[in-house]
Order: structure tokens, then sequence, then C-alpha cells
């Protein structure tokens, strides 16, 4: 287990090394000076060529890789010439509403995607797996931006329920929260379907039946547990694409997380705080990979005997 | 004259309805290609002409130069249902171009892991982990954001990340048809590698990269809304959903048909081709990679 975790640790700082890189070619490859492009079209000619020799722009490329590196390894990605703050605070001031966001968004999902798998799985084949796999598909393909609009429309201008945007309160968490947890829904259902249609297939769910237990029995007994693996995984995997959803929930409904500090970031070249956001993000999908990982390993001893 | 039963009869019709109900996708679609190739030449829409004394009309208004505006105007007067037809040109466009720009690309990279192996396979897989510790959607975001707003560019933004499912149903396909014996049998035979793989390994990757095709087709064209709903990439010019619904957000109060129908449109067309790609993956199994 321990080679394991240092295999896998070691793997996660080449992806993030790649993943600065990568960053750093983005900003480098943008047009315009790139002194210009972090301190913003306004900046004074004198702050320019202060940044310009901080940078050491004028020297090798290779080296100002090597700084670039440096610092990211210390998170220092100069400051936000917008918003008054380095970049790495204004990035640790908005990440609470993502978590927030995520999480809330993660249990829905689990919640609704093991009831409708279970559904479809329990009898697979029949209309009603059908009926749910059609479900599923569709609610993938609704872009999450117009539902989040929709939703606005029916639950606070029409019925005024809940709040149309910002976090005043609990009850501002909620339609984000449901608008994201539709394509991931899906993506927890039909996990849960096949795992749960797997198992119902083997000999161990026979003997259970035709000891008398109730299909219900049988599920909540027996599958369920071996289903919940592949869930668990699924969860820790999808929630790189969970953050990419946010970033466009998050401005559907003015939700002050890293999705909104990304876009508007971007929209007014402030490319310090791209650059600190990015990776960040980044980060937290790499880590939340290595732990399923680890936890798949740990919830099936077949994983772990295989590495 | 064949006799059936009848409890028979009716298992034939519901799998007769079944099949014809799968065919519905695949209509639909067609008439989303059919819209967006012929409707902007029966249709005019300029972007550009806002008149403002027809702005925030109700579906099925008549505009002041006389016509009818079966979806209601926008705020500057525009025509919705013109936005839509026009619309679903540039999504079309974008998504055909970019699925085709992905697909060569992944073939090209998978098929050139999966065959040779190695340190060029390792490379490649480290390569993919490192474009997948961002989400997708964020990547295309910022590279959009960075360069001068064009078609072009939200092309590549969504090809990005867009090659990596073809290349690795490819690399997989290739993976285990060069280990068949005819594949041994050719290049014992001395045929070159590039012609064994274009002609023996290759054809077997057609079937999951077309069920792979119509899924990322579906997703390009939601994440291509997804970047004009928020303002970045395509140029103002254009005309697009995500545009559209964005505009809209503001007067839902007043005018709720101007964000609703654009992303009906768009949830339509993205459906059908989810369930087409659905159809397609269950008949050529494998393609199921995400």
């Amino acid at each position: 287990m321990l080679t394991l975790v240092i295999r896998r640790l070691l793997a996660g700082v080449v992806v993030l090394w790649g993943a600065a890189t990568l960053i750093f070619l983005i900003v480098r490859v943008a047009p315009g000076d790139p002194a210009t492009v972090l301190l913003g079209p306004d900046a004074e000619p004198a702050q320019m060529a202060a940044l310009r020799t901080r940078l050491g722009l004028d020297r090798p490329i290779l080296l100002q890789y090597g700084d670039y590196l440096g610092r990211t390894l210390h998170l220092d990605f100069g400051d936000s010439y917008r918003l008054a703050t380095s970049a790495m605070d204004a990035v640790v001031s908005r990440l609470p509403a993502t978590v927030d966001l995520t999480l809330t968004s993660a249990v829905i999902s689990v919640l609704a995607g093991l009831l409708l798998g279970s559904a479809a799985g329990i009898r697979a084949g029949s209309g009603q797996d059908r009926i749910v796999t059609t479900l599923t598909i569709v609610l993938q393909s609704f872009p999450t931006f117009w539902i989040g609009i929709m939703l606005i429309l029916v639950f606070a201008l029409g019925l005024r329920l809940l709040p149309t945007s910002g976090a005043q309160s609990l009850s501002s968490l909620v339609l984000p929260a449901v608008t994201l947890s539709f394509p991931f829904t899906a993506i927890v259902a039909r996990v849960a379907r096949s795992g749960i249609a797997e198992a119902m297939a083997e000999p161990y769910v026979q003997t259970a039946l035709s000891k008398g237990l109730t299909p219900r029995e049988v599920l909540t007994g027996h599958v369920l547990r071996n289903a919940l693996i592949p869930v668990t995984t699924v969860v820790g995997l999808q929630i790189g694409a969970l953050l990419g959803g946010a970033v466009v929930v998050e401005n559907v409904f003015a939700w002050p997380g890293l999705g909104t500090l990304v876009v508007e970031s971007v929209g007014n070249r402030d490319y310090a705080v791209v650059q600190a956001a990015t990776l960040t993000i980044a980060a937290i999908i790499v880590l939340l990979n290595l732990l399923a990982d680890l936890l798949y390993a740990q919830l099936d001893p077949r994983i772990r005997a295989a590495s | 004259m064949t006799v059936v039963p009848a409890f028979l009869s009716g298992l034939v019709a519901a799998r007769r309805a079944r099949r014809r109900s799968g065919l519905v996708p695949a209509v639909v679609i067609g008439l989303y290609l059919l819209v967006a190739v012929a409707g902007p030449l029966l249709i005019s829409y300029d972007p550009v002409r806002t008149p403002l004394e027809d702005r925030l009309l109700s579906p099925g208004a008549v505009t002041s130069s006389g016509g009818t505006a079966p979806l209601g105007t926008d705020a500057l007067g525009r025509d919705v249902f013109a936005q839509v037809v026009y619309g679903a040109r540039t999504s079309v466009l974008i998504g055909l171009t970019t699925v085709t720009v992905c697909l060569l690309v992944g073939v090209a990279i998978g098929c050139v892991a999966g065959y040779y192996r190695g340190w060029v396979d390792s490379v490649l897989t480290r390569l993919v982990d490192i474009l997948q510790a961002f989400p997708g959607i964020l990547l295309a975001i910022v590279i959009a954001g960075v360069f001068t707003p064009s078609l072009w560019v939200i092309i590549l933004a969504l090809s990005v990340t867009g090659w990596i499912s073809f290349a690795r149903v490819a690399r997989s396909v290739v993976l285990s048809v060069r280990e068949r014996y005819w594949v041994d049998a050719a290049r014992l035979l001395g045929v070159r590698p590039r012609r064994l793989l274009g002609r023996h390994i290759m054809p077997f990757t057609v079937g999951p990269l077309v069920a792979m095709a119509t899924l990322e087709f579906a997703l390009v064209v939601l994440a291509e809304a997804g970047l004009s709903f928020l303002g970045i990439g395509l140029p103002a010019s254009s005309v697009s959903w995500g545009q559209t619904v964005a505009n809209g957000k503001e007067y839902l109060n007043s005018a709720w048909w101007i964000s609703a129908a654009p992303g009906l449109a768009l949830s339509v067309l993205v459906i059908s081709v989810g369930l087409l790609g659905d159809t397609l993956t269950a008949r050529y199994g494998r393609a199921r990679s995400r």
C-alpha cells in the first residue's frame, strides 16, 4: 500500500509540474507583452519596467521558466492588478464558496443517482431500466447554464420561493447546487446501474433471492455495498468535471466562487489571478483523483493485490 | 403468407415500434442540419440592425416592418426565431469542424501510441494526465479568453482536450487488434508498418470512433454554447445560442422567450445526438470511455 501511495504521489507531482508548464505556455503565447498581460492594459511605463526586471523578461526563456516554477512552488503568482490583493489571496477568499457548491451538488447527485441507478439496475433490460437510461441521457444533455436560468424563471421569479442569485443565505445555495447536479446525477446513475445490474447476476444474489429475501432486501443488504465501490471512484474522478461545471453555473447565479473569479479575470486580462486559480483547481483535482485511487484500493482488496 | 401467433405479433409490433422510435433522433438531427444549411438562405438576419421600436415583442407579435416574430424579439428588437436559426448554423459548423480536427489528431496519436507502445505511449499517457488535471471547459475558457475572439480560436480551445477520447478509443482498439493472427501474418509477409496500420488495423477502429464522434459532437456543441454564454470566444458579430440565452437573462421577468427558445433548441439537438450516440455505442461497444 505504501509503495502505491508513493508512486501515485510522484505521478501527481509530475502532472502538476506539467499543468504549471501548460499555463506558462498559454500566457506566454498570448498576444501582447507578458508585462502588459500581467499588469493589465492601464499600467504605467515605470510599473511595466519594474515588472519586466522582476520577471526577468530580458533573460533567456528557460531561466524565466525556472523562475516561474520556483515562484509557483511558493504559491507566489504576483499581484492582481484589478483586486489590490495578491492573486493567491483572491483565490483563497473565493475557494470556500466553490467548495460549498460542489460538495452540496455532489451529495445531491449521489443520492439521486443511486436512487435512479437502483431502479434501473435491479431489473436490467426492463422497461423501467430503459426509461432511466433515456432519462440519464436527457439529464446529461441539458446545458447547465440554461437549466439554471429556467430554474430561476420558475422558482425565483415565478413562484418566488428562492433568491435569483448571490449568496446571502443558505437558500441561495439551492438553485445553483441543483443545477450543477443535473449532469452528475446522470453519471452516478449510470455507474450505479451497471454496478447493481452486474451484482444482481452474481451467484450470491441468486442464493439470497432463493432464500426468500425480497429484491429490496437483497439490494440494500448485499448489492448496494458492492455497487458503491465504483460510485465512490467515479465521484472522485468526476470532481474535475464537477468543478468545471461549477465555473459555468457560478456565473449564472453570480455565486462568489472560483468560477466567477476565473471568468472575470479572463475577461479583464488579469492573468496573475487566472494562473493562481487554474493551478489551484488543477491541484484540487489531482489530489482528489489520488484520494479516489487510494480509496478504491482500500475498498476493493483485489486492486491492492494487483498493484 | 406467414402466420404469427397473437402473443408473438404483439412482441413483433413492440420491437418494430422501438426500432422506429430509434429513428426519431436521427430525423431530428437531420432537421437541424437542414436548418443550419438552408435556414439562413430563407431568413435574413442582421445582428447589427436594431429596430428599437420592436423591442421585447412577445412570440407571434407583428413587427413594425409588417412581418411576424414567431418567437418574439429581444431587447434590441431583433427577431429571436432568426437568432435560433442562425445559431444552429454556428453550433453545427463549430461542432463538425472541432470533431473532425479532434478525430484526425486523436486517431493519429492513438494509433501511433497503440502500435508502437513503449516510450511514445508513456509520454502520451502523461500528456493526457496533465491535460485532464484541468476541467476541459476551464482550459477552453482560458485559451479562448487569452486570444482575440474568432471561430478558429474557439475550435482550437475545444480541440485541446477534445482529441483525448478519440486517441483513447483508437489506442485501445489498435492495442488489441495488433496481436491478432492476420496482423502477424501480414507482418511476416513484409507489409510495412504504415500499410499494416492503415489497411489491417485501422478499419476496426471505425465503428467505435463513429459512436465516439457522435457523443463528442454533443459535448462540443454544449461547450461552445457555454463559452458564448460566458461571453468568451466568439466575436460579438456572430450569432450563437449561448449568446442569445445570456442576452435574455436580464429580461427574464418581462421577456422569458429570449433565453428559453435558443436553450430549448440547443437541448433538443444535444438530447437527440446523445440518444443516437447511445444507440451507436450499444451497437459498436467499446467507445464508452468517459
